[in-house]
């Protein structure tokens, strides 16, 4: 209690530490949190509690669209086996995403920030200015650039490489639309981290016998970890709950993700709010799980 | 390591240019470094020292001339393939390595099978064995440097060099590392450059100094004869601090110059004058100067003057007075006597010095003005410098 009155008090004068100031010290770090935690426990903690007792409730009999508050965790069983081909094409495609995007991002990065000298600003700009139009109409966009008749696809077949014929309404498009959507959040946490890598470092490599491959696989990349981590977590994560990317360039049948079985759940399905709240809470589940293994596994705090 | 070059012996630099653009960093640079000597490289920021440095570590390829050890050509190659090694200014440690793999990384790449064992041995060199199994950033400053000289040691190089390494450490323990450093070069016998702008840790540490301005080599020598007798302006100025005067070589008196600087007149020894007619810097180091209430008689060199300011610093008593051209002089005397002069600002004083102490430099593009500016310039242009010159301000 006394460090947090010091910490509180801290910007205050030397002079004026007597006991109103310490007790005033005390509360002022709380109050400072409380907006937070107040907007947390309203718009975080309030809704998850809500959509945790829907998840366990059951259907009233006879009244379709009706349910009684219970304990029914059958809501769980069925969300996993009936729509586990679902939980593993998201957590697939994310992957898939996560790969491609990290092998796109990862030399842009390097050269933004080693290579650029005064086109960094330009590139920088490259990467943001695609979010101030909407995910949305960017996401309509690839339909046109995948299209059947488009470019990607008529180059493709003419090389007789695209298997089935087509892009779009297949995983490849959906993969595609997940890989250029999450691009940036890939991109900016690598770039952070090459960017504040002393190039001196990167020198010693060559200076302590290193070529430049050896460089990169010995010195480079292990500092920039940090970004590397940051950014496959940034990509993965709302990779693997989007739906909007399987909605607009994926196929009704095959390409289905989590995300778009939740939404035709709650607004398309009579009596699926228990499914969907089930479905979320696995999600979540799954996705907490393999973030802490995948954390515990390459651990960020001892880097740097 | 493929493409890796074996070379032993001296170290040479042979008219080497290095050029960004219109700027010559480095401008036509001879030089020779003898193999196991520990050699300083001395200048102001922008003197091209650490760019000198780099190319011959192969971080910078020459524009012009060539980067030899021994009878092996080492222009144009890689970092990677030289038999050198470097300690850089901000230590440059491998920020996810522990110190131990830090120190084993050369020894790894280059396919020794005991790395581990080698890095333990160059840590027990640097007295750091307890620290093998920490970060980086778990270490102090002067720790850092240490593990970063290890770890261009245990390699063995045939030079190793050093750019600015103690420049981030306090006065205290940089004196320590000064120390430090020049017990691990006679103990390993291996080529040192260590580039500096600290003309004091220059002189303490290096066998042979060379003073670099403008990409250029001023004057190269053991640091005692370099003091004794400065051969440019600069180097008068940088290495230590110098009182001098503009003059005229008006005639010669056996083995001397005479010389009028301001209506004074001196006397140089010819052959510690780098001219032997016209116009000259005449020079002489605050510390051999003497101070006097009335004309001395018999000593050789004398000049009026008025002092400034007078500031004690115990074993010393340092004045810096006016001589009547207008130029600031400093005097750097020892407290010898029993019941020192007292003298206070505003009183008339003859200086006077041994005129064998005395040293002449070209006039032409000397960069010092003649002028009350002289004491304070050369301060400020080197922080770090001697006492003498921290005492000026």
């Amino acid at each position: 209690m006394s460090a947090l009155a010091h910490a509180g008090g801290g910007g205050g004068h030397p002079a004026a530490t007597g006991p109103d100031q310490a007790k005033r010290g005390s509360w002022l770090p709380y109050l400072l949190l409380l907006p937070g935690l107040l907007w947390l426990a309203i718009f975080f903690v309030a809704p998850l509690v809500q959509l945790f007792t829907v998840s366990l409730q059951s259907k009233l009999k006879g009244y379709p669209g009706y349910y009684y508050r219970d304990l029914n965790f059958r809501n769980y069983w069925s969300a996993l086996t009936e729509f586990a081909p679902h939980f593993g094409r998201s957590l697939l495609f994310a992957g898939l995403a996560t790969f491609f995007a990290f092998c796109l991002a990862y030399p842009l990065a390097y050269a933004m920030a080693f290579k650029a000298g005064k086109w960094r600003g330009v590139m920088m700009i490259c990467i943001i200015a695609p979010f101030f139009t909407s995910f949305m109409l960017r996401t309509i966009a690839w339909r046109q650039i995948l299209a059947d008749e488009g470019a990607v696809a008529s180059t493709l077949n003419f090389l007789h490489v695209l298997p089935g014929g087509r892009i779009t309404e297949t995983w490849m498009a959906v993969v595609a639309g997940l890989t250029y959507n999450f691009l940036p959040f890939m991109v900016l946490p690598i770039y952070a981290s090459l960017e504040r890598a002393d190039p001196r470092v990167i020198e010693a490599g060559g200076d302590l016998y290193a070529n430049g491959f050896t460089t990169f696989r010995t010195v480079t990349l292990p500092m920039s970890m940090p970004g590397v981590i940051a950014g496959t977590l940034l990509t993965f994560i709302p990779a693997a709950g989007d739906y909007v990317n399987a909605e607009l360039l994926g196929s009704d049948r095959s390409t289905k993700m989590v995300g778009n079985v939740i939404e035709s759940q709650f607004f398309k399905v009579p009596g699926g709010f228990p499914i969907a709240a089930a479905l979320s809470f696995t999600l979540m589940a799954l996705i907490l799980a393999m973030v802490f293994v995948y954390i515990r596994r390459f651990g960020t705090e001892e880097l740097l | 390591m493929s493409g890796f070059r074996e070379a032993k012996g001296d170290l040479e630099i042979e008219s080497v240019t290095k050029s960004f653009g219109d700027f010559n960093a480095v401008d036509d640079l001879t030089l020779v470094v003898p193999r196991g000597s520990f050699f300083a490289l001395l200048g102001p920021s922008g003197c091209g020292k650490t760019t000198t440095l780099r190319m011959v570590a192969g971080l910078e390829q020459p524009t012009l001339g060539r980067i030899l050890i021994g009878d092996t050509d080492l222009t144009g190659s890689r970092p990677y393939e030289r038999p050198v090694n470097t300690v850089f200014q901000s230590y440059a440690l491998f920020p996810h390595l522990t110190v131990r793999d830090n120190v084993a990384f050369g020894p790894k790449r280059r396919g020794a099978k005991n790395a581990l064992q080698l890095a333990d041995e160059a840590l027990d060199l640097v007295q750091l064995p307890h620290l093998a199994s920490r970060k980086p950033a778990q270490l102090s400053g002067g720790q850092q440097q240490r593990v970063a000289v290890a770890r261009a040691l245990v390699n063995r190089p045939e030079v190793l060099l050093l750019d600015e390494p103690l420049g981030a450490l306090d006065l205290k323990l940089r004196r320590q590392m000064q120390v430090e450093l020049k017990r691990i070069q006679t103990e390993v016998g291996l080529t040192f450059i260590h580039v500096t702008h600290d003309q004091e840790e220059a002189m303490t540490m290096a066998d042979t100094v060379a003073v670099m301005n403008h990409g250029r080599i001023e004057q190269m020598g053991p640091p005692a004869a370099m003091y004794d007798l400065p051969v440019t302006a600069f180097v008068a100025n940088f290495v230590g601090q110098s009182n001098l005067g503009r003059g005229r070589i008006t005639d010669r008196d056996g083995d001397f110059l005479v010389v009028d600087v301001h209506g004074s007149t001196v006397k140089v020894p010819h052959r510690r004058s780098q001219v032997q007619s016209g116009d000259i810097l005449f020079g002489v180091r605050p510390e051999k100067v003497r101070i006097h209430r009335d004309r001395p008689t018999g000593v050789g060199n004398d000049m009026a003057a008025t002092v400034l300011d007078v500031s004690f610093t115990g074993v010393a008593t340092q004045y810096l007075v006016t001589v009547d051209s207008g130029a600031t002089w400093s005097v750097y005397e020892q407290n010898l006597d029993v019941e020192p002069i007292d003298l206070k600002p505003g009183d008339r004083v003859w200086m006077s010095w041994d005129p064998g102490h005395a040293f002449g430099v070209p006039a032409e593009n000397a960069e010092v003005p003649e002028g009350p500016v002289l004491a304070s310039e050369a301060t400020s242009s080197d922080p770090s410098s001697g006492p003498a010159l921290q005492d000026a301000q």
